[in-house]
């Protein structure tokens, strides 16, 4: 199957439009929630969530039996909750600093969700199959109902933002502040921290324990390149997310053998390369050629007023002087002179230039300027 | 003096972060309508007193009351001014949009601000010379800027305390000129005013009381009566003098 037959596909096969918009809500939801982490600096926080989950999953798989999704999420919610708290706590209460708290907490549940995991596989139950599938995500085992949830909780997440959008943002650009003004900064972090915790949960099964933080960061960090406020930042990673969900879903659809999960996240860390590079103000090319180009207008603002200086000296400010005499300062090249005359700031005649009343006022604009900040 | 017109008073307040403690019982009374300063040696626990009166640290024993009340009850009576070096400055975020900040309190859990804060942020924009950066990336500013949208932020509040951490920090003279201008006009205003500080030599200048802080309270009250060679030697440990002009 190509691309194109995917997309065809998409709206009239029914199983394939339940992945897609699955992963497309995933997508979203995880950008949404992602920008909050990125801009509290917690980024692998989600991380450590997703990896604490999976003793979860397990322990609920030995307490019912069942390999019912919405029961093994649950587990999972409940060991990615009780390791995210205890990180915040660890931080809190002693002298550790939050990355060794995070590493820490990460491989003691995810050691112990590995034990789990060949435990369960070497119990007589044909049952057990398929538990690992949380490792990696499994994007075909998405039904309808799975749909279903992850819909209502972005709808209730971003209903969330929305109320406490104000109390949220001042939190995460200056959280003693907050404390100041009267805030129960405690319960905002709760609030943030648990949705985001939903939010790695619902991504277990399409992306998997492993590669899941991914899906929380990618977006975001893209969605930062693009914009300076809030708000648009926001929307773009749940932009973002969302499409890496569903091109990624239609890369690995259109390839049989290739799992959806980490396609899905290659495909938003491909977004984020190209943020990194191309966004127009703060990607790495532009602002090369933005160096560029006001090192080319810094040296011709440099000649501009050395020939200022020079005419100065002079009754008549367009007395022409060879070019030669530039030549003990470095600023200029045949190029530049080029420049200033279609500018009509200087005029060339032979071997000798001239400023122009128009260029002796700019020169006498920009000597004035310097030295002088914009404050 | 009755103990109503104390704007702050610390009572036997006492702060760890670790083992070691970094306020040992302090006891201050701060007058209302005073510009004072804190001053003290690096690790004299300025920055930690501050945030104690605002209850951002809590204190192993001891208390604050601002008018007469724990600080939770009296939230709308205190601006802070943090120092600029604690939040980071690449938030996706305009310099208008932070000092609405300061509006927030006033406006309580989930309301929105409105036109009604819009135009209070422009004014504290303007009073602090800024408003023509108003929509300008914050990152975008210099030090001395980002100092005077933190003040526009807590100006914004319109408090009766203020509380400031450093505002004069890498600041160059102009900005720090503007800066004092505006704290000597709101103590006109009878607000109260405690800021941290390190020039010694603009003590005496800016401020009409201070308190000489180390670990321990050393001294508290009036610039004229109390800053002194005697104050400073047991504040910095060194035979300290500086030429006081009174």
């Amino acid at each position: 199957m190509s691309i194109t037959e995917y997309f065809k596909l998409l709206f009239t096969d029914y199983t394939l439009g339940v992945i897609s918009l699955g992963t497309a809500v995933l997508g979203a939801i995880c950008g949404m929630l992602g920008s909050f982490a990125v801009l509290r600096k917690q980024s692998l926080l989600g991380d450590a969530i997703s990896h604490a989950s999976l003793p979860g999953i397990a322990l609920a798989f030995l307490f019912t039996g069942t390999k019912d999704t919405n029961f093994l999420l649950i587990g999972a919610l409940i060991s990615g909750l009780v390791g995210t708290f205890w990180i915040k706590s660890i931080v809190r209460r002693t002298r550790l600093k939050t990355d060794t708290a995070l590493g820490l907490i990460l491989s003691l549940f995810f050691g112990l969700g590995m034990l789990l995991l060949t435990f369960i596989q070497k119990m007589p139950n044909a049952n057990q199959a398929g538990l690992d599938k949380y490792l990696f995500g499994q994007a075909a085992t998405l039904v309808a109902s799975d749909v279903w949830v992850m819909t209502a909780i972005t709808g209730v997440s971003l209903l969330v933002l929305l109320l406490f959008w104000k109390e949220l943002k001042l939190l995460l650009f200056d959280a003693d502040y907050t404390k100041t003004l009267g805030f129960n900064t405690r319960f905002l972090d709760i609030l943030i921290t648990s949705f985001i915790v939903l939010a790695i949960v619902l991504g277990l099964q399409t992306v998997g324990v492993v590669l899941m933080s991914a899906m929380l960061l990618a977006p975001a960090a893209a969605a930062r390149q693009w914009t300076n406020s809030l708000s648009t930042m926001v929307v773009l990673a749940a932009i973002f997310g969302a499409f890496s969900g569903v091109f990624g879903t239609a890369i690995s659809a259109s390839q049989n053998n290739l799992s959806t999960g980490p396609v899905i996240v290659l495909v938003a860390v491909v977004v984020v390369l190209i943020s990194f590079i191309f966004s127009p103000k703060r990607g790495l090319l532009f602002r090369e050629i933005r160096f560029y180009r006001n090192r080319k207008e810094l040296n011709l603002k440099k000649t501009l007023t050395f020939m200022y200086r020079i005419a100065q000296n002079h009754k008549d400010i367009s007395h022409p002087h060879a070019i030669k005499i530039l030549n003990n300062f470095h600023g200029f090249t045949r190029k530049s002179l080029n420049r200033l005359q279609e500018e009509q700031l200087i005029e060339i005649q032979g071997n000798q230039w001239a400023l122009t009343p128009k260029g002796y006022e700019e020169a006498a604009r920009i000597n004035d300027k310097i030295g002088k900040k914009d404050e | 003096m009755n103990k109503k017109n104390y704007a702050i008073q610390v009572d036997d307040l006492t702060v760890a972060y670790d083992y070691k403690p970094v306020l040992w019982d302090i006891d201050l009374k701060i007058p209302e309508g005073v510009l004072m300063a804190i001053v003290g040696p690096n690790g004299a626990g300025k920055s930690t007193l501050i945030k104690a009166i605002l209850g951002i640290i809590k204190p192993i024993a001891g208390s604050v009351k601002v008018f007469g009340k724990p600080y939770k009850k009296q939230v709308d009576k205190v601006a802070y001014v943090p120092q600029k070096g604690s939040v980071d400055w690449d938030f996706p975020t305009t310099a208008l949009d932070v000092v609405m900040m300061g509006t927030y309190g006033s406006l309580g859990w989930i309301k929105r601000p409105g036109q009604k804060e819009k135009k209070a942020a422009l004014e504290a924009l303007e009073k602090v010379g800024m408003l023509s950066f108003q929509d300008r990336q914050i990152s975008q500013l210099s030090g001395g800027q980002q100092q005077r949208i933190f003040l526009a932020r807590a100006l914004v509040q319109n408090a009766a305390i203020y509380l400031m951490d450093e505002p004069f920090q890498g600041v160059d003279a102009t900005t720090e000129k503007a800066i004092i201008n505006i704290l000597k006009e709101l103590k006109s205003d009878g607000k109260t005013l405690i800021v941290v500080h390190h020039d010694l030599q603009t003590v005496p200048e800016y401020f009409d009381w201070v308190t000489f802080l180390n670990v321990k309270g050393i001294a508290s009250g009036p610039v004229k009566d109390i800053f002194n060679d005697d104050n400073l030697t047991k504040t910095y440990g060194i035979n300290y003098k500086v030429a006081v002009n009174q």
